[in-house]
């Protein structure tokens, strides 16, 4: 079952006087529980697409649709309400509160989802898997570049997203810990059955995927 | 969960928060402070007007109910109250202004002691020379003086011969016809203070006064003690708008930095917050919320500065200000500090709102 069906997707931005095209019809379909890697240079377009995807900013033209929603015709209230429901990121520099502990970092996510209930037995385990449970109560600047991705990933997927789409996740990690996070990752799809689509330019970050595609100039090609 | 984000956002920024705090609280204190010390003095003008003892008092023709006066009544009255058979002591007083609210007083000493009950000496004793002055014992205080010093006012100096616990109705006396002279006034005075043979009679006097001098404002001890009140003083209500209208603008001002700053230096976390999902209204409830609690804040501190302020006048200048504490206003000055500490924050707050993400997440 198809969870995302992008169809002839494209964006324009305007940079001065210049049209830019990020996105020269891009057509891709995401199975559900799929973990797919979309690698690519710098300025490939791949971050564009993460960020349509994630209803961070609206397409030019094409059909998208997640989870059957398109997402074409929405307006910013409904890429708000789409953010809140159906998409869980983790972006390469954590984006995590420093204000907030890691409950509260998690927590704040739900609380603006509306949800009130307290973490389930899954999401425990989760975060037994994540090697966070124990550290609750501390705040990101106490945790390891590492660490705090994992909240990062905990905060993305505490709402059961439909997809979970991760920013170069790694980007700012050596190597043991890229590893450890990609395993999480392509562990949690496994187990879970979470939906994945990982942006990095690192091959060896895109091996951790089920399948991998190639953008290049604004355009997907199979990998 | 928000007004946890909230509190460790004032935490994370405890200088930040203490000035803004501090700030809003100024503008507390000052109408605090304001309506503290209208209604203090008012309070202390009308103890020291119980102080005196009198059952009645006749005033000038025109003069203002809680104006200290001149020296604009022929002292003949005085024969004509005297003679009225329920009166069984009669004093006359002279007010003279020594600039600003300060005025100094002369009595008939022996008068003015038997109707008030006498005074309480702390130091030295009565009025015996022409050039003798006694003063209260917070003025004495303010100025530094002790009995035997030379106090220099209406261009001369008068020798302090005692010192009374305040609460005699002025701070300053000398013998009224010292003062009748110095005021080239001879003859005149200001007002007469009247005791009666039975305070149940007082109203029945007063008519029977008013019937032969009409155009005499004749008013019983307690009639006049009412009336020493912020409402009868259009010239303070006035004031006390103006202060309040600057508090409203403090706030304003205040918190417009406080929170603009807060948006810009927080830009990223803005950006994260609606990459999870959070809707203009959740970043203005944040925002809203974290003002109100920094207006609170800032209306206890500024509560608190009010008892400062208080303290300050009592060990500075006890005989010229008297600040009360008006407890009836701490809701009034928190509520107009909060409106102005809203209005400070809309249109942060709307920026913040209306910040796109993604220009917001690559914010660095």
């Amino acid at each position: 079952m198809a969870i995302i069906e992008i169809d002839n997707l494209r964006k324009t931005f305007r940079s001065g006087d210049v049209d830019v095209h990020a996105l020269r019809g891009v057509n891709l379909v995401v199975q559900k529980g799929e973990f797919l890697a979309v690698v690519g240079r710098s300025g490939s377009g791949k971050s564009t697409l993460f960020h349509i995807l994630g209803g961070l900013t609206p397409p030019t033209s094409g059909t998208i649709k997640i989870d059957g929603q398109s997402l074409t015709s929405l307006d910013e209230a409904g890429r708000t309400r789409l953010r809140r429901n159906s998409v869980g990121f983790v972006f390469q520099k954590y984006n995590l509160l420093p204000t907030l502990t890691v409950r509260d970092n998690i927590d704040i996510a739900r609380d603006i989802a509306g949800r009130s209930e307290p973490w389930d037995a899954t999401f425990l385990e989760v975060l037994e898997l994540l090697g966070i449970a124990q550290k609750l109560d501390r705040k990101p600047r106490q945790l390891s570049g590492g660490e705090q991705q994992r909240v990062a990933i905990a905060r993305a997927i505490v709402n059961q997203p439909a997809i979970l789409l991760a920013d170069e996740p790694t980007g700012n990690l050596d190597t043991e810990n890229s590893n450890m996070v990609l395993d999480l990752l392509r562990h949690l799809n496994k187990k879970t059955g979470q939906t994945v689509l990982m942006i990095t330019h690192d091959p060896e970050a895109a091996a951790f995927a089920d399948r991998t595609v190639q953008m290049r100039d604004g355009e997907l090609h199979s990998a | 969960m928000v007004y946890k984000l909230v509190y460790e956002n004032l935490k994370h920024r405890p200088v930040r928060t203490l000035l803004s705090s501090l700030a809003i609280g100024l503008g507390v204190t000052m109408m605090l402070a304001l309506v503290g010390v209208g209604e203090g003095m008012l309070e202390d003008q009308a103890n020291r007007a119980r102080g005196v003892g009198a059952d009645l008092v006749v005033r000038a023709p025109g003069s203002s109910v809680v104006g200290m006066g001149s020296l604009s009544m022929n002292q003949k009255i005085l024969d004509y109250v005297r003679a009225q058979k329920q009166v069984t002591l009669a004093t006359p007083i002279g007010v003279h202004s020594t600039g600003g609210v300060s005025s100094i007083m002369g009595i008939n000493y022996d008068e003015f002691a038997a109707m008030s009950g006498g005074f309480r000496f702390r130091e030295g004793g009565k009025l015996t020379a022409p050039d003798d002055v006694i003063i209260d014992d917070l003025y004495a205080r303010e100025k530094k003086l002790k009995v035997g010093s030379l106090l220099h006012t209406m261009n001369r100096d008068w020798r302090v011969s005692g010192i009374f616990a305040s609460g005699k109705l002025a701070r300053v006396m000398i013998p009224l016809t010292v003062l009748q002279e110095l005021a080239s006034a001879n003859g005149k005075i200001t007002m007469i203070y009247v005791k009666l043979d039975n305070p149940a009679n007082t109203q029945a006097v007063i008519n029977a006064m008013k019937q032969d001098l009409p155009e005499y404002p004749i008013y019983a001890m307690e009639e006049l003690i009412k009336q020493f009140s912020v409402n009868n003083l259009p010239e303070l209500k006035a004031f006390i708008g103006v202060v309040v209208s600057l508090a409203v603008l403090f706030g304003f001002l205040v918190v417009f930095l406080a929170m603009y700053t807060a948006v810009l230096e927080r830009t990223r976390e803005i950006g994260i917050l609606k990459a999870l999902g959070a809707g203009p209204g959740y970043v203005l409830g944040i925002l809203l919320r974290e003002t109100v609690l920094l207006a609170i804040i800032g209306s206890l501190c500024g509560i608190a500065m009010s008892y400062g302020t208080r303290w300050l006048i009592a060990t500075f200048i006890p005989a010229s200000m008297v600040q009360a504490i008006v407890y009836s206003w701490w809701p009034i000055a928190s509520l107009i500090t909060l409106a102005g500490a809203i209005l400070g924050v809309l249109y942060p707050a709307l920026k913040a709102a209306r910040q796109d993400a993604l220009d917001s997440l690559s914010y660095d």
